[in-house]
């Protein structure tokens, strides 16, 4: 029975590829062959779907602008969490002790009804329709959850490496970069991963903050399922797309994703 | 570790909270201010006090969707829990696998959740999809957009294809972090499978579940975008949970009001859960 | 209770070891008869703990075997070899109370209840943790933990073996000794076979009757804790036992007499020269050496007072010699002499005791 243990994990994942696969399969699909009848592979094999989002604009600036306010979030929240996480792992002041509790508070926000409040505000202040804005408004539950993780790994530092590098005449904002920054990377590494995965999924705040100019590339999506009629080859291999960046990201952290779980504290 | 009292922190947590501020409560504020009035359309609000929460809780709509909200999230995590903590256990803990794993493992996670929609609803038609024709070549009669135990049952399976991977990657980072001398006591101490999870690896993974329950519980009550795209919220309003009430309300019928009193219901009944279950966990730890 | 024997043990943790340096165990044939207090010792990386985890069964060794009562167990799991192991850090069932804990290897073997409450609270005793029974062991001190693991140990009455991985570790150093004694005092009731394995020679000195020594996977020597101060068997063994360790000169041997600096060295028993070979040095412990008038020519370079007695560090032959002086010695300065006892001076070749001085075998 224990040799067999290896089939639990084995069979989840393939649990977990089928829907993936199917996707895949149907993206290589002419319309005809989708609508035409039920195959388990494309027997009319094309790439029409992928080279259609490749020539027009607006599906490939979906994705632009996806990267774009994925990338400038990650850059806030890690940037700004950085002192906040410092603070909450070296020194202890009225109302450090519920961090991860604030954490979840700012999830519990329902997001479907907070998107009008959202949007007002982004209009007073002249952002919306504009990369920062999404950015800005996914710090939301981005900040706290990096702030959470690192501080579970900068509590992994010991102490003693501030007060030498005091003692060692270092200011500061030296220490800070020159020293305790390179001693966390991993830790940084692992926020920056956990910002990108969750701002890049999030689509009700990014979609009611963007009409044009920055519009992600989930949305054209279903844009595109409800206009265009049910272009299923089409929405399949757009699919397909936006689960390439996440794949790589996932990859260069794959050694970390464990840790950064186990870090943190309730 | 010892730490240094020091009020100065809040300089360095400042910058966060002006951006939380701007970000949480400002939104928050509004919504408040939209659940004690009502308007009629330009611009023009009077004041409702508390009218909208009455008639909210009377409503019969709200409580089914409440109640198929409930329903929904104790299914979720009554399966997804187990199981993520049975995968986690079932892991190899080194070599090259460990890596391939959790690499796939994490890969759901990282799709835009509408995508996730999307991509079941190709799954699971009964014409197209791979999951509707198996179960229709079973014998059994499936169609997820007509009948709602259809509809549920996709939604389910969908959420736990979605989100036990998290749970797993949680008590899987719980378990790893266990110190071999632990199994070698067992073993020594002749503690069986059963004893060593009970004893060592449950105690162990206590804090990753804690977190693991609370983030599951609070996603899941707040499921918007996935059953959306999924099932429309039909067939009726078989899998209308509370999200997707809302915004019919909000959007549908723009009776922010109503919904704005709804949302805030929604946002102390998460919070409420949360605390009093957080406040268990954590407790247990002081002693 | 049983006597354990190593036979030809070795082991590596590659699957195909090549050179020397790929054995973590090298080739280790031992005998402890039954109710022994032994200690592994010697410096970390140096295979202490690989062996202990051999003999208690969570290592597989790669070849030969290991005999509890001339029985083979090599091929059994720890349940079955019927051991107690005390972990480096405390390892206790954070759920349980202390009670619980010191219950669970025998409710795991299936004890009726009342012999197992009898157990639990006769070994409680024995650890004064009495009064604990029914706190949640979590919230014990390192001390209060580590007294727990042993206790687990203690419980089962038909234990073949106790062994100890360097218990002390993350105990503060106030109540190391206290432990310490417990632990001898332990012994000396109970009658168990036990094995310690430290790095501590104070800690190895105190609680075995006899004392492992083991250098880069190789045991060095076998001995009581009088035997390996009188007389190592290798030099690493004067080194790593003693504070400071022996004193070790080169030297040259001629017409069966030692000589350093071409002094003349008196040893109890006389070499012959066909004997030796290699590199040869004398070996010396700084007690055993005395400022006189006439011998080995010395330096006097620097004196530490430790309290107890002096340290004088010398150079002589073109090494380093340390003397212990007590108070009430007068300690030359500049240019002196120094003698050797002769019964506790060897001759080492190639870092191997030969002969010279000590205790007639």
């Amino acid at each position: 029975m224990r040799r067999a243990i290896w089939l639990v994990p084995t069979l989840y994942i393939v649990f977990l590829m089928l829907p993936i696969y199917w996707l895949l399969n149907m993206s290589f699909k002419t319309t005809n062959e989708i609508l035409g009848g039920f195959t388990l592979w494309p027997h009319d094999f094309t790439v029409a779907n992928y080279v259609t989002i490749y020539s027009d604009p607006t599906w490939y600036l979906g994705y632009v602008n996806s990267l774009t306010y994925v990338s400038l979030n990650t850059v806030i929240s890690v940037g700004l969490a950085l002192p906040a996480a410092y603070a909450f792992s070296r020194y202890r002041f009225v109302g450090d002790k519920h961090l991860f509790f604030w954490l979840l508070t700012n999830r519990m926000a329902p997001p479907a009804v907070f998107a009008l409040p959202f949007f007002q505000l982004y209009s007073a202040v002249n952002l919306f329709d504009t990369h920062i804005a999404v950015a800005l408004a996914h710090t939301l539950f981005n900040i706290p959850l990096a702030v959470w993780i690192l501080e579970g790994f900068m509590s992994g530092v010991p102490k003693e490496l501030d007060e030498a590098a005091y003692v060692d005449g270092y200011s500061f904002p030296r220490f800070f970069f020159k020293i305790f920054v390179p001693a966390i990377k991993s830790g940084i590494g692992v926020a920056a991963f956990f910002c990108f995965m969750f701002s890049w999924v999030e689509l009700l705040l990014a979609k009611t903050l963007t009409s044009v100019e920055a519009k992600p590339i989930a949305a054209t999506m279903t844009r595109t399922a409800s206009t265009a009629g049910y272009d299923l080859g089409l929405l399949a291999a757009a699919g397909c797309l936006t689960i390439i960046p996440g794949a790589i990201v996932i990859y260069f952290v794959r050694n970390y994703i464990a840790k950064g779980f186990a870090l943190g504290r309730v | 570790m010892n730490k240094t009292e020091n009020q100065r922190a809040w300089f360095f947590v400042a910058p966060v909270l002006v951006l939380v501020a701007f970000n949480a409560l400002i939104p928050l504020m509004t919504v408040v201010n939209y659940s004690v009035q009502e308007t009629f359309g330009n611009n023009v609000f009077f004041w409702q006090g508390v009218g909208w929460f009455e008639q909210l809780l009377h409503s019969e709509r709200f409580q089914a969707a409440l109640g198929r909200q409930i329903v929904f999230t104790a299914i979720i995590l009554a399966i997804e829990i187990p199981l993520g903590v049975a995968i986690a256990l079932t892991m190899p803990r080194k070599g090259p696998w460990v890596s391939v794993c959790l690499v796939l493992m994490a890969l759901p996670l990282l799709i835009p959740w509408n995508v996730v929609g999307a991509m079941w609803n190709i799954f699971a038609l009964p014409e197209i999809g791979l999951l509707g024709r198996a179960i229709n070549a079973l014998g059994i009669d499936y169609n997820m957009t007509q009948q709602p135990l259809a509809a549920w049952f996709t939604t389910i399976l969908m959420d736990v294809w979605h989100w036990t991977s998290l749970v797993v990657l949680l008590a899987y980072a719980g378990l790893i972090s266990i110190p071999d001398a632990y199994y070698q006591a067992a073993e020594i101490d002749g503690a069986r499978p059963w004893a060593v999870f009970r004893y060592i690896q449950l105690p162990k993974m206590k804090q990753v579940l804690t977190i693991a329950i609370l983030l599951r519980f609070i996603d899941s009550f707040m499921i918007y975008t996935e059953p959306f795209v999924l099932t429309g919220g039909g067939p009726g309003n078989a899998t209308t949970f509370l999200s997707i009430d809302l915004v019919k309300v909000a959007l549908g019928q723009f009776d922010l009001g109503p919904a704005a009193a709804m949302s805030l219901i929604y946002f102390i009944m998460t919070l409420l859960a949360s605390w009093v279950f957080y406040t268990v966990m954590t407790k247990n730890d002081a002693r | 209770m049983a006597k354990i024997g190593l036979r030809k043990l070795r082991h590596s943790y590659l699957t195909n070891p090549t050179v020397d340096a790929d054995w973590a165990v090298k080739e280790i044939d031992i005998d402890w008869s039954d109710g022994g207090a032994y200690a592994l010792l010697g410096p970390s990386g140096c295979g202490k703990t690989t062996l202990l985890n051999i003999i208690s069964g969570l290592l597989t060794p790669s070849e030969g075997r290991i005999l509890f009562d001339e029985r083979d167990v090599t091929a059994l799991a720890p349940v079955e070899r019927n051991i107690a192991q005390v972990f480096q850090f405390p390892v206790i069932y954070d759920t349980m109370t202390v009670y619980d804990n010191l219950a669970f290897p025998l409710r795991n073997r299936g004890v009726d209840k009342a012999r197992v409450d009898r157990r639990v609270r006769e070994i409680a005793t024995l650890l004064e943790l009495d009064d604990m029974l029914s706190r949640r062991a979590a919230g014990l001190t390192a001390d209060g933990k580590q007294k727990i693991s042993m206790g687990r140990g203690l419980v089962r009455d038909d234990v073949n073996v106790m062994m100890f991985d360097e218990p002390l570790t993350v105990i503060d150093p106030h109540l190391k000794w206290k432990l310490r004694s417990k632990l001898k005092e332990l012994h000396q009731r109970v009658r168990a076979t036990m094995i310690y394995v430290t790095h501590d020679q104070t800690e190895a000195l105190t609680f075995a009757d006899q004392v492992v020594v083991m250098r880069e996977g190789e045991v060095v020597q076998i001995g009581t804790p009088v035997e390996l101060f009188e007389r190592p068997a290798h030099t690493f063994v004067g080194h790593f036992i003693g504070s400071p360790g022996m004193n070790v000169l080169p030297c040259r041997i001629r017409d069966g007499g030692a000589f350093v600096d071409d002094c003349h060295v008196p040893l109890v028993e006389k070499l012959v020269s066909q004997d030796v070979a290699g590199q040869l040095e004398l070996g010396v412990r700084p007690e055993f050496v005395r400022f006189v008038d006439d011998g080995v020519p010395a330096q006097v370079v620097r004196i530490a007072d430790t309290g107890r007695h002096r340290v004088v560090e010398t150079r002589a032959g073109g090494a380093r010699v340390f003397v212990l002086c007590g108070d009430d010695e007068v300690i030359p300065e500049g240019a002196t002499h120094l003698a050797f006892d002769p019964a506790h001076t060897g001759i080492y070749a190639d870092s191997w005791l030969i002969g010279g001085g000590g205790p007639a075998q």
